[in-house]
């Protein structure tokens, strides 16, 4: 009888395990297979394409590649340029000047301290887009659009990365450790670079990739603020892709365009998906 | 004991401008590129300021008037604002609640002792990939794949589901079903790594000793799981339906631009970007995001309470 029960126990386990996995799998598929078949359709030729649908890759790859990366109308080449200095920098300083503010606000008593932290958070929930109205004004208004330091800059004021950053703080910086430094004569900048900053290097290379990302994606404002061909970056030249006369294009080489679009993220996705992992969770609030 | 005291206030003081000194860089540059232009912002939806071809119309004061021009009927028959305020909605709402209905059953799975899947770090990486992937890209991939000559149409054709491809992007119901599918993807693994750490944040005790007391499965998560759940389920959910209102690259890449069919896919944001065009309607663009900030501010309050019990 007993037995018989267990029996069952294990024959539920086991059809109920073979569900998840079923689910798991598909949605795995779901996950790659547009992501599979853009791979695949960035490796054939137009007529390829035009002749119909398959999972196999097509041998034209490095020919897609040469017509994207030479096309003068795209200008692929420049806009990963722009985007690598947008991110790059963006990703430097909002992880730096982030870390920076936290541990003014953490380790300093100064009378506004909790003011300045509480002001912070409740800026943190703004949507970006309530400045923009007036940020897109100044910009034409002084003549800085297509300026792609104006992309840089308002990253040093990052609420929701300062937020991250004073919890790392919070949960790895005991106070004594600063008080230690001061004794042996260090100034409180010195302090910081030397000493505090290497103990948050995993909270700096986290909000640095996703920074990086971030900026790499954005679209929006870029969107608003570069039409000079020169300065576009690569959402922007994506989504002119879109807008131009599709007929015409060689769908090889526009499928070579998005997968050079993705790829550099990707890249690191594959590389770092264990700490991005880690970093989703940490960002928000614990129970 | 007085002298200590004294020694230390003094110590205290002398360190105090430092922290002065390490939040500065931040505050000057929220104050030029995020207040002033905020400010500014508000301060333009009480005008009328717009470009007319070369010429330059206002500003001109106009108190509430285009918080009342954005609540017009337009010569189409309809309230633009309404309409793609109930767009916005639809659009979250039919990508959220597969979203978080899946993403619930993913975390219980993957948390589960009993079922013990293997691979989460495999299966986990998979499903958080298209949060980091460009969604303009995305939805470029989305509108080669499902226009008349792509791979979808070309794919039904060659199953005899269908005999003349179908225009997808004309389609109403095809058009919303995409935009959800593609926030879906987007966000369900993002909203499973989110509440799987809230799971794993409950003491592993209660579970335990409830099912010593022989509670079923489904009375554990009503009663255990969900209530203990809930403060970190509002705060995911609440994010989502921020990100939601500000839902932009994706519809407007893969309609470019023009809320296909009939505006019906036009979000709040993509009716946003217009007035920011070539008119560079600064008043109208004005009170639509004051209108905005209103909404965000509102859900907004909620998670900033979550934040703050905590």
């Amino acid at each position: 009888m007993k037995k018989n029960a267990n029996a069952i126990a294990k024959l539920k386990l086991l059809i109920s395990r073979i569900v998840v996995y079923g689910i798991l799998i598909f949605l795995t598929f779901l996950c790659l297979f547009f992501f599979y078949l853009m791979f695949i359709n960035s490796s054939r030729s137009n007529a390829q394409l035009q002749a119909g649908f398959t999972m196999i890759p097509g041998g034209n790859a490095m020919k897609n590649f040469l017509n994207a990366w030479n096309d003068g109308s795209i200008n692929i080449p420049t806009g990963m340029k722009n985007s690598f200095i947008v991110a790059i920098c963006s990703a430097l300083l909002t992880s730096y000047f982030s870390a920076l503010t936290a541990y003014g606000t953490y380790v300093y008593n100064f009378r506004f301290k909790n003011a300045v932290h509480l002001f912070i958070l409740a800026i943190m929930m703004i949507p970006s887009q309530v400045s923009t109205v007036g940020f897109i004004q100044l910009a034409y208004k002084y003549h800085l659009t297509n300026k792609l330091w104006l992309l840089i800059i308002p990253s040093i004021a990052a609420p929701a990365v300062y937020f991250y950053m004073r919890q790392y703080l919070e949960a790895t910086l005991p106070l004594e450790m600063v008080e230690a430094a001061r004794i042996d004569g260090s100034n409180e900048f010195k302090i910081f670079n030397q000493i505090v900053l290497p103990i948050m290097k995993p909270a700096v290379a986290v909000q640095m990739i996703f920074s990086f990302v971030g900026s790499w994606n954005n679209y929006f404002m870029p969107a608003l603020l570069l039409n000079d061909a020169q300065k576009k970056t690569v959402p922007v030249m994506i989504a002119t892709l879109r807008s131009a006369d599709y007929s015409k294009f060689d769908m090889g080489k526009v499928y070579m365009l998005m997968v050079m679009a993705i790829l550099p993220v990707m890249v690191i996705y594959t590389i770092l998906s264990k700490s991005i992992i880690k970093g989703v969770t940490s960002g928000s609030v614990k129970g | 004991m007085d002298k200590s005291r004294k020694k230390e206030k003094k110590k205290s003081i002398s360190y105090a401008k430092w922290g002065y000194y390490f939040i500065i860089p931040f505050f000057i540059v929220y104050a030029i590129f995020t207040l002033y232009p905020q400010i500014l912002t508000i301060y333009n939806s009480f005008f009328e300021y717009y470009r007319d071809g070369l010429n330059i119309i206002g500003p001109r004061f106009v108190g509430l008037g285009n918080y009342a021009k954005l609540f017009e009927t337009n010569t189409a028959g309809y309230v633009p604002i309404v309409r793609y305020t109930m767009n916005t909605a639809i659009l979250w709402v039919i990508g959220a609640v597969p979203q978080f209905l899946v993403a619930m059953l993913l975390a219980l799975f993957f948390t589960s002792t009993r079922l013990n899947i293997r691979g989460q770090q495999f299966f986990k990486t998979v499903i958080y990939m298209p949060n980091l992937i460009m969604a303009s890209a995305f939805s470029m991939l989305f509108f080669t794949m499902f226009s008349q000559v792509g791979p979808i149409n070309q794919l039904l054709i060659s199953w005899g589901v269908v005999d003349k491809a179908i225009n997808f992007l004309a389609i109403k119901i095809s058009v919303r079903s995409l935009i959800a599918l593609m926030n879906f993807l987007m966000w369900f693994g993002n909203t499973t790594i989110l509440l799987m750490a809230g799971i794993q944040g409950i003491d592993e005790a209660l579970f335990e000793s409830a099912r010593l007391d022989g509670s079923s499965s489904t009375q554990v998560f009503f009663h255990i799981t969900m209530p203990l759940l809930m403060p970190i389920f509002i705060y995911v959910f609440i994010t989502s339906m921020i990100g939601g209102i500000q839902m932009f690259d994706v519809p407007q890449v893969l309609t470019n631009g023009k809320g296909t069919p009939d505006n019906t896919s036009t979000t709040l944001i993509m009716y946003l970007n217009n007035f920011l065009g070539l008119s560079k309607n600064y008043g109208m663009a004005g009170a639509l995001s004051v209108l905005l900030f209103i909404m965000t501010a509102i859900l907004s309050s909620f998670v900033f309470k979550t934040i703050r019990k905590k």
